[in-house]
């Protein structure tokens, strides 16, 4: 009796496959949570968890088993059943992951547009980084600025347009599952509505030089009117020399684009370009 | 002493090297004093007086060394000796010295030297873990930190990953074609010769003022452009490493292609001639983008021009399209191979022709297609073109099909079969099968937009990176080199010895980086040198099990050594392969063949009774292993 036990193997994997997800979903892999795009976006994590168990279940059960029924005595010789494939296993190899692949491509497209997605009544909120500080400005609050810490209204959408005066660094609150690079020259733009009233920590997750590490900022989450009440104490305008660079970025890549050179096309439209001029 | 000196080699090859700085050196002080220049630039990005040296020695050192010799008599219509084979072989260890174009000492100059540069990075590794086994700064300051992880990265990978591959091919390839050499012995000698120069070239960044290169092994500009004179002992290294690995690649194609055996035709090279004929591929077509990346950041910090400068026009963000462009393909150069040799291993110890034999090959050429078109996963919230990233999602996530076509064939060949457990080559095949999964799963997850944007430049791709490079490059590199240990010195590993070594590094290495995905979701960056003290414990349990697979490797380097000198003789075919290298004896003669083999079955014909790969030498003098008939009860 050589037949392969198939429905056994297929069981064993099934089984293999449920305990480990299940095991797998038992581990809070990103966190908290406290941005709206952390639900659509730790759905897909579970999901890809759930395949990948699945996926890592059929290899262990196959290895597993191959060495156990065919590894060899001591002193055998012999040679295995000479198989050189087997074209309908192939092809089911190739189709079936390709399947899975495409399809969690698409569900991937579907929730980047979901989470990306603008609502009109976005505010923004203007990033300056710069070895090694985080500069932040209130466009549509005459520009007030602050240093090392901003807040933002809870289950409000917030626009962040960011700009970088020297190296790329990159902008990035772990619970709000978002990260942006900030790159000189251009503006780039991240989409996030916080949903959870709390202080968190802006991290710098691009090496930019000795003090990348310690690049950090505190981001607070509040009621409206904390947050207005914060904002009024704010005094004075995002400083000169950020903008100043900021504006040139902004003047040049006008230029390039048009030139239909543009160098990139996450960047500046004509809001970001007003809410720099406006200072 | 005179004689000493004309004569290539060591001594003249000092005089050359001596020569050379002093020639560059002149150079910029005369330039600069005639145009009038102060005559020592040094700000932090120039230092003309040190990097244009730092070019012409190494070309010094070659001239006097004997790289061009027979070139340069042949261009100057000199009578040349056609077969000068002076250089040829190694009887004395001395031999190994030399600018020696046999293939066969040239491949164990390659392994020696790369897994010493292994050594190096390793211990770069283990500062960088000695540092991060508490939160704040203990050991080393941050720039030293940034210093420590990009020279780790550069030796690892320039210097020991992509090069070691390429010197065991070095000393296999040849001889399971059945052919007596590599197509051109000298470039041959010439790409290794390159090798530690371009390793002393990063290492001797740590004694440039400002230190060693810390822009990390990306180097992103602008920061590299702006970063202390060790930069440009990267953008150089660079060139040497990369003009070794593209006249190696070509060396490849042309030994694949023109010099197989009569008989071998492409449905009958082993998978690991396939492995490589795609890693030159990829070589040949990817690396001139890296150098010439490097060359902007040099010429930015060197010359005063303008790539990427954004307030002069510049484009940041091209730097990274055009460096990716090359370190995508990269990263299945630095597979590829590997996937070649667990082929062959898994083969000859499951006693089982390879499972699906053509689609493996075209799994690799499917991979090397899609590597040219995946590079922008790298750069998902780096601010690129939005349109781009689903494009290039897709691209990246249909890579996973031919990887695991590649992994359920490895399966298929196992089932039915004999396998064979007592060698550690299996141990690290299979080990490396589970292991590499693991990374290839979490690169699909990075590979998925919404998740990358959570998961990019955190240490959850720190483990992505380790499980496919230290799971998957450094796995197979072991099993290849305890595979082919016997072939190349004749001499048997111990075994006992292997097992330690093996569970020792499985143990370390998911020990080590199983815990990085976690601290990584959960918010801690890469490339820190300090990081929150949640994170603290995880990263001395991280720290220590990095210690045990350091220490475990000093196993490997015992077995190898004593192995090396007093193992037991090999016999020609311990694993009874059925290839053509292990026709011949162990180490195997000088030019390999008394008599070109003759090839008349494909390469894996385990269990067909009759059935044979090659015919060496005269048909009644046959040494080949006769398949034995299947013992093995087939699917009713
Ligand atoms: C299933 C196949 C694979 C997929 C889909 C995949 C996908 C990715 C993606 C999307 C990234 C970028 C993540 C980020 O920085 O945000 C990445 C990083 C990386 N991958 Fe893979 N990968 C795969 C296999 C491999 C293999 C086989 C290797 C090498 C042997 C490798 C080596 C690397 C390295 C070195 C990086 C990090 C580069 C850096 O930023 O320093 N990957 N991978
Ligand atoms: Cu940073
Ligand atoms: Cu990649």
């Amino acid at each position: 009796m050589t037949r392969l036990p198939y429905l056994k193997l297929v069981l064993a994997t099934l089984a293999l496959g449920t305990v480990i997800s299940v095991v797998m979903l038992q581990v809070d892999w990103f966190g908290d949570a406290a941005a709206t795009a952390a639900g659509p976006i730790d759905t897909l994590m579970e999901f890809t968890i759930v395949i990948s168990s699945f996926v890592f279940a059929i290899v262990c059960v196959a290895l597993g088993y191959a060495l156990v029924k065919w590894r060899v005595k001591p002193g055998d010789e012999g040679d295995g059943l000479p198989i050189h494939g087997n074209t309908r296993l192939e092809i089911i190899w190739t189709l079936i992951p390709t399947a899975i692949v495409l399809f969690a491509a698409g569900y991937s497209w579907v929730v980047m547009n979901d989470i990306e997605d603008k609502q009109p009544d976005a505010m923004t909120v203007n990033v300056y980084s710069q070895q090694f500080a985080w500069t932040f400005g209130y466009p549509e609050a005459g520009n007030k600025w602050s240093e090392g810490e901003f807040h933002v209204p809870v289950d409000q959408q917030v626009i962040f347009k960011m700009h970088a005066q020297d190296v790329i660094h990159s902008f990035w609150v772990p619970e709000w599952r978002i990260k942006k690079d900030n790159v000189p020259g251009i503006t780039t733009e991240a989409v996030i509505t916080p949903n959870e009233v709390g202080t968190y920590q802006l991290i710098c997750t691009e090496l930019c030089g000795a003090g990348h590490a310690t690049m950090r900022a505190i981001v607070v989450v509040e009621p409206r009117e904390d947050y207005e009440k914060w904002l009024a104490g704010l005094d004075g305008e995002v400083p000169e020399d950020l903008l100043l660079t900021a504006d040139q970025a902004i003047e040049l890549q006008k230029q390039l684009q048009g030139t239909e050179q543009g160098i990139d096309s996450s960047g500046v439209d004509e809001t970001s370009a007003e809410n720099v001029d406006q200072s | 002493m005179a004689v000493a000196l004309r004569q290539p080699g060591w001594y003249r090859g000092a005089l050359g090297a001596l020569l050379g700085a002093a020639f560059g050196f002149g150079l910029v002080v005369a330039l600069r004093a005639i145009s009038g220049l102060d005559v020592f630039q040094t700000e932090q990005t120039g230092y003309p007086h040190v990097i244009v040296p730092l070019i012409t020695t190494p070309f010094g050192f070659l001239f006097g060394f004997g790289a061009f010799d027979y070139w340069f008599r042949w261009a100057a219509g000199k009578p040349t000796v056609p077969e000068d084979h002076a250089n040829h072989g190694a009887t004395r260890w001395q031999d190994y010295f030399k600018f020696n174009t046999d293939h066969k000492v040239i491949g164990i100059q390659y392994v020696v030297t790369t897994f010493g540069f292994f050594l190096i990075g390793g211990l770069l590794a283990l500062l960088i873990r000695a540092e991060l086994a508490q939160p704040g700064t203990q050991i080393v300051d941050a720039n030293v930190y940034n210093g420590l992880f990009s020279t780790h990265a550069v030796v690892m990978i320039f210097l020991f990953i992509i090069p070691m591959f390429a010197g065991i091919a070095n000393y296999v390839l040849p001889l399971m074609i059945g052919a007596p050499d590599m197509a051109f012995p000298r470039l041959n000698a010439l790409s290794f010769w390159l090798l530690p120069i371009a390793g002393i070239i990063f290492l001797g960044s740590f004694l440039a003022p400002g230190g060693a290169f810390d822009a990390g092994w990306t180097g992103y500009a602008p920061l590299s452009a702006g970063a202390p004179l060790g930069q440009s002992f990267f953008n150089i290294g660079v060139q040497f490493a990369g003009a070794s690995s593209i006249a190696t690649a070509l060396n490849f194609l042309v030994t694949i292609i023109t010099m197989r055996a009569p008989g071998m035709n492409l449905w009958r090279m082993p998978l690991l001639v396939w492995a490589n004929l795609s890693t030159s591929l990829l070589v040949v077509g990817a690396t001139p983008f890296i150098a010439g990346a490097q060359f902007m950041v040099l010429f930015e910090r060197a010359l005063g021009m303008n790539f990427f400068q954004f307030l002069e026009g510049g484009d940041v963000i091209s730097y990274q399209h055009i460096f990716w462009f090359y370190s995508h393909p990269a990263v299945y150069i630095m597979m590829l191979p590997g996937f070649g040799i667990i082929s062959e291993i898994i083969s000859t110890h499951s006693r089982k022709p390879v499972f699906g034999y053509r689609l493996m090959a075209l799994a690799l050429i499917g991979i090397v297609v899609l590597s040219y078109s995946v590079w922008a996963h790298h750069m998902f919230v780096a601010g690129m073109f939005d349109w781009l990233r689903v494009p290039i999602m897709i691209t990246t996530l249909l890579i996973a099909v031919p990887t695991g076509i590649k992994i359920f064939s490895w399966l298929g060949t196992m089932f039915y079969g004999k396998i064979h457990t007592y060698s550690t080559s299996m141990l690290f095949a299979l080990g490396f099968i589970v292991t590499f999964l693991i990374g290839g799963i979490s690169g699909v997850m990075v590979g998925m937009v919404p998740l990358d944007i959570h998961m990019s430049d955190t240490y959850f791709i720190v483990a992505h990176i380790h499980f496919v490079l230290f799971g998957g490059s450094v796995f197979t590199i072991f099993a290849g080199i305890y595979h082919w240990f016997p072939k190349m010195t004749g001499r048997m590993y111990d075994e006992k010895l292997g097992r330690v070594h093996f569970w020792g590094t499985m143990i370390g290495t998911w020990g080590t980086f199983v815990p990085q995905h976690w601290i990584g979701l959960d918010g801690m960056p890469r490339r820190v040198a300090d990081y929150a003290s949640q994170y603290g414990d995880w990263n001395l349990v991280i720290s220590v099990f990095a210690f045990i697979l350091g220490t475990v490797q000093l196993v490997f380097v015992y077995n190898m050594i004593v192995s090396w000198r007093f193992g037991p003789k090999a016999g020609n075919n311990p694993w009874r392969a059925n290839s053509i290298e292990w026709q011949v004896s162990s180490p195997p003669p000088v030019f390999n063949f008394d008599q070109i083999p003759r090839v008349v079955g494909g390469p894996y014909e385990y269990g067909t009774p009759g059935a044979r790969h090659a015919i060496m030498g005269d048909e009644d003098e046959l040494e080949l292993p006769e398949p034995k008939p299947s013992t093995v009860a087939g699917p009713a």
